[in-house]
């Protein structure tokens, strides 16, 4: 039976070969075309909705250098390089004033991924929550 | 107070009401001189009048029996500030290319229609008119809603916005698939299609329009089995996904009931059919804005009204009562797909459904400009006979807020519906990414797509088993107006 290979698919481009930093770069340089904003976000708590990730830099409104912008993804890499790293692009324009573009760069080398704690309720109900094996060990101890 | 203006051959006094008939466009419905306030509800009609009735009657005719006409003088009009409640025909068009048909532009006083009420909005513009004997055909093509009168509904519970940062989801089209087949599997059956469609790589999956509470399946039966699957899901990929689970029941009391328990199993999405008529949707609207429910609506049964020409009425005005209405999915168009769509006709359907203002733009079929007065976007879907060798088009038609559903294209699969779903992940990631770069995506689509589909194995077996599928029938429900060609003002 067919199985996709990752168990964190989050992100516009989970579903691809990892990309290289040129490919990075590209998307940087669309967002920037577009009058985005680039900021780069860390976690080792990928939950799907833990919203507020580490944020590495400020978003960067006034970068216009695609290079510059991407210079902080390596230098996140280089100190959260076990963790998740995501690129997030905004746009700041009336009528979407939220993320545009957000694509994960930097993934840790082994990921558990998570499982699902049922809670037997009346007449069959089932109240579900998601567990993350790696958060089972505090911050900094995660994903070594 | 300024003096109504009253068109030429117009009656008043005592000679507008002696008892019994006189013509429509004698007796104020018809109003050259009128301009519009920024008030009014303004509505366009293509009118085929009956042979014999000239077009300003027939215009007359369409604004007094929408508004306060009857058949024959009543005194007691005159009671009432008459001149206020009459709408005012004020325009009329000759249609190209269409000798016996003309557009009629009408104008109605804010105050004819209920705050925060489609119902009564439609039952008079869309009421008594349209079996009228002295019009052969009357389709409604267009309405500009007032701001002021906007204001009064609210709009989509969500937004598309919202609905992006609730499912963390962004920079491309959602992917989702309807169960197959529509009707006859057990409940237990039909969360495993949910299970692996999701599991593979689809945002959502989506319950029919036909799927309600049906003995081979009772809805609690498949909420509960549906709702197993999206939580595997959601555990095997970290992500926020959703069944749109069919609230659409017999009763009221019976809808609000389903949409409670979709509620307490977690549900993010509910779902709707168009057939619940307009009180029922605005209810459930308010229901979802509380509960934080996304609120999806299948557009069933719209095409029996929707799709001639001569009469009925233009999908384009249901997807603006439907913005007002308050949901937030709307099935729109495909252009490419097995369903009726003509490229610029989705287009409009599109913009109605996405943009804050729209311009006049006949080519799309908007002959009103209409500012949304911040209403939400709803976000247009895509369904019905589209598969992942389209990518390239459906991206470059229908853009980025959209909804693209693969029912048949995920679970005709040959390797699986899991396979099927990767497919389509992998195709849409790949064409986003190659348009982002720069690239002419739209040439180039089938060379994207066979490049990714070497590191993706189901999706080379997608193109190869749907590559000659098209459907290329002409459309019905065609612009009137080709985009070069501005009509005159």
């Amino acid at each position: 039976m067919h199985e996709n290979p990752r168990n964190m698919t989050q992100g516009t481009f989970s579903f691809l070969p990892p990309l290289t930093d040129d490919q990075i770069k590209a998307q940087i340089a669309y967002a920037i075309k577009m009058g985005w904003a680039i900021n780069v976000e860390y976690t080792d708590d990928p939950h799907p909705r833990n919203t507020y990730w580490e944020m590495w830099c400020q978003p960067m409104f006034d970068t216009k250098d695609p290079a510059a912008a991407f210079m902080e993804v390596q230098e996140c890499r280089k100190v959260y390089g076990n963790m998740y790293i995501k690129v997030n692009a905004y746009d700041n324009t009336r009528w979407r004033e939220s993320v545009a573009l957000s694509f994960i760069v930097n993934r840790p080398k082994h990921e558990p991924g998570f499982h699902v704690i049922r809670q037997e309720a009346n007449s069959r109900a089932m109240h579900y929550t998601l567990h993350s094996y790696a958060t089972e060990k505090p911050r900094g101890d995660r994903y070594k | 107070m300024a003096k109504p203006e009253i068109g030429k051959g117009q009656l008043t006094g005592a000679e507008r009401y002696k008892a019994g008939v006189i013509e429509y466009k004698r007796m104020g419905y018809w109003q050259p001189d009128y301009v519009p306030k920024e008030t009014d509800v303004l509505a366009l009609f293509r009118i085929t009048p009956q042979p014999g009735v000239d077009p300003e009657e027939a215009a007359a005719a369409v604004a007094g029996e929408s508004s306060t006409a009857t058949w024959t003088v009543v005194w007691t009009d005159r009671l009432t500030a008459a001149d206020l409640y009459r709408a005012k025909a004020y325009r009329i068009d000759k249609v190209p290319n269409s000798p016996d048909q003309f557009f009629a532009y009408i104008a109605y006083d804010m105050d004819l229609f209920e705050p925060d009420s489609i119902a009564n909005l439609t039952a008079s513009i869309i009421g008594n008119v349209f079996g009228f004997k002295a019009v052969k055909g009357l389709r409604l093509e267009d309405m500009r809603i007032p701001v002021a009168y906007l204001k009064t509904f609210q709009g989509p519970p969500t937004g598309v916005m919202v609905e992006r940062e609730r499912l963390d989801k962004y920079g491309r089209p959602l992917l989702g698939a309807t169960t197959k087949p529509k009707l006859g599997l057990s409940g237990r059956n039909y969360g495993r299609v949910v299970y692996e469609a999701l599991k593979g790589g689809l945002d959502f999956t989506k319950d029919d329009e036909n799927i309600n509470s049906q003995p081979f399946m009772h809805w609690r039966d498949r909420f509960l089995y549906c709702m197993e699957a999206v939580n595997r899901a959601n555990a095997a990929t970290a992500e926020v996904k959703g069944h749109y689970l069919n609230v659409t029941a017999g009763t009221h009391d019976e809808m609000i009931e389903r949409a409670e328990f979709a509620k307490e199993l977690g549900s993010v999405i509910i779902m709707i059919d168009l057939v619940l008529g307009y009180t029922s949707i605005q209810t459930i609207s308010k229901w979802a804005r509380k509960n934080d429910m996304i609120l999806h609506l299948h557009r069933a049964g719209n095409s029996t009204y929707s799709r001639q020409k001569n009469h009925g009425m233009n999908f384009r005005v249901i997807c603006k009562w439907m913005r007002m209405a308050g949901v937030d999915h709307i099935h729109a168009g495909t252009v490419v797909g097995k369903l009726e769509g003509d490229p610029l006709m989705v287009k409009g359907f599109y913009d109605t459904l996405l943009q804050p203002h729209t311009p006049v733009a006949p080519e799309l079929g908007f002959f009103f400009e209409q500012h949304w007065a911040s209403l939400k976007k709803v976000m247009p879907v895509a369904s019905g006979g589209i598969h992942a060798g389209q990518m390239h088009q459906l991206l470059h038609y229908l853009g980025e807020d959209v909804v693209l559903q693969f029912g048949g294209g995920t679970i005709g699969h040959p390797d699986g519906i899991q396979a099927g779903a990767e497919a389509n992940r992998v195709a849409l990631e790949s064409m986003v990414q190659a348009r982002n770069e720069g690239v002419d995506y739209m040439a180039k689509g089938p060379e994207i797509l066979a490049k990714a589909a070497r590191f993706c194995k189901p999706l080379q077996h997608a193109l190869d088993t749907w590559k000659h599928i098209t459907f290329n029938y002409e459309s019905t429900d065609t612009p009137d107006y080709s985009p070069q060609v501005t009509p005159a003002r």
